[in-house]
């Protein structure tokens, strides 16, 4: 399928991996990229050799088009973003923030950028700076969530800019791909359905949860603390809840989570890990290779949409 | 003088235009979010007729940054 975002990447479909937090590292990024799609690697918090590492690990397993996700939060983004032009990396995209000050920098050293935006005012800010497309990402996603639902904000961002516009939030299938394209969007960005996938080297336990979760299991903790994660529910997201509920301080709120998404992705504790979802968890249902699930989605969607020429 | 630009910042971070003074915070004093500060910056440029660079924002930090800020533009808030 050809869209003004495979023009732009150089990939085979519009379908970009999620730049998830100790999830997203090479060999889950190298899958998608070789089935494809474009493989993120997520520089999270992560210090410079490590990011390093898994940029070079990458390019060992694929010669296909890559992007690595910089969280503007970290205290290393200085760092990642150098790191980003020293490596040439295909692709950049952005979360947490405002990635104006790098940009210059990145567009020297060729590189796509492609900020996560949560509203029209930012991703028109984004075009203006320089951005290559935008990902409009809605509040069905795992992880840290803005206001705007996926269904609200694709379209009205495809309005807003002449930059491709990637969907993501809420997307897990072909009809999701379809849906998308319906909206506005060129392309798609998944991370659950990405997150089973057999090369996403996450804990068992993890997967599992995700593979047996419902369509309302996941809830949103921090909402009062202006930081607001998507994640399934679990014994965590239930007592931060409730000390939400009675008002507790910030300190407690924070030692429930502290070291959350670590303890979910390498220990497997999937009690007090945070366990970070997106809604459409309920929808997805099997452990496949990424191919497998790419190969899926686009033959799904492309039925639909010739429906409608 | 301050008449417009308070009334802005008012509409665009839905608080009462006597809760904003010069010296007033838009995140410590008014709770803004990164989101609410494009939206206040969008609706500058619009109202002034400016533009505001991206690498800019962070400078934006109260009612009189804005006013400076516009100032050095040679724009009068």
């Amino acid at each position: 399928m050809r869209t003004s975002l495979t023009e732009l990447l150089g990939t085979e479909y519009p379908i970009i991996q999620g730049g998830m937090a100790w999830v997203a590292e090479h060999s889950l990024a190298a899958a998608v990229s070789n089935a494809g799609g474009l493989g993120i690697i997520a520089a999270a918090n992560a210090p410079y050799e490590y990011v390093r590492d898994e940029i070079r690990k990458t390019r060992e397993l694929t010669d296909r088009p890559f992007g690595v996700n910089i969280m503007l939060l970290s205290p290393y983004a200085d760092e990642i973003a150098r790191l980003a032009a020293e490596e040439r990396v295909p692709v950049v995209t952005t979360g947490a923030g405002n990635p104006g000050t790098y940009m210059k920098q990145w567009k020297e050293a060729g590189i796509k950028v492609i900020p996560v935006v949560a509203s029209v005012a930012l991703a028109k800010m984004m075009q203006r700076g320089g951005a290559d497309a935008v990902i409009a990402e809605g509040c069905e996603s795992g992880g840290h969530i803005g206001e705007a639902t996926t269904m609200v904000l694709v379209p009205q961002v495809a309005d807003a800019v002449d930059i491709p516009v990637i969907a993501a939030g809420g997307i897990g299938d072909g009809r999701g791909l379809a849906a998308a394209m319906m909206l506005g969007a060129s392309g798609v960005q998944m991370g659950t359905r990405f997150l089973v996938s057999k090369e996403c080297v996450i804990h068992p336990n993890y997967k599992e949860r995700v593979l047996k979760a419902k369509d309302i299991d996941t809830v949103v903790t921090g909402r009062s603390t202006g930081h607001p994660i998507r994640c399934l529910r679990n014994r965590m997201t239930r007592e931060y809840l409730s000390y939400e509920k009675e008002g507790r301080s910030f300190e407690e709120l924070e030692r429930l989570t502290l070291g959350g998404l670590r303890k979910a992705v390498k220990d497997g504790d999937a009690d007090y890990g945070s366990l970070m979802s997106g809604q459409i968890a309920g929808l997805v249902k099997k452990e496949q290779t990424c191919q497998e699930m790419i190969l899926e989605i686009m033959e799904e969607a492309e039925k639909l949409l010739s429906r409608t020429e | 003088m301050l008449e417009k630009l308070i009334s802005i910042v008012a509409e665009q971070l839905h608080v009462e235009e006597t809760d904003i003074k010069p010296e007033t915070d838009f995140k410590a004093d008014l709770s803004a979010d990164s989101l609410d500060l494009f939206e206040l910056v969008m609706a500058l440029e619009e109202e002034y007729d400016v533009e505001i660079p991206n690498e800019d924002l962070e400078k934006l930090t109260t009612v009189q940054a804005v006013v400076d800020y516009l100032k050095e533009k040679g724009i009068e808030a």
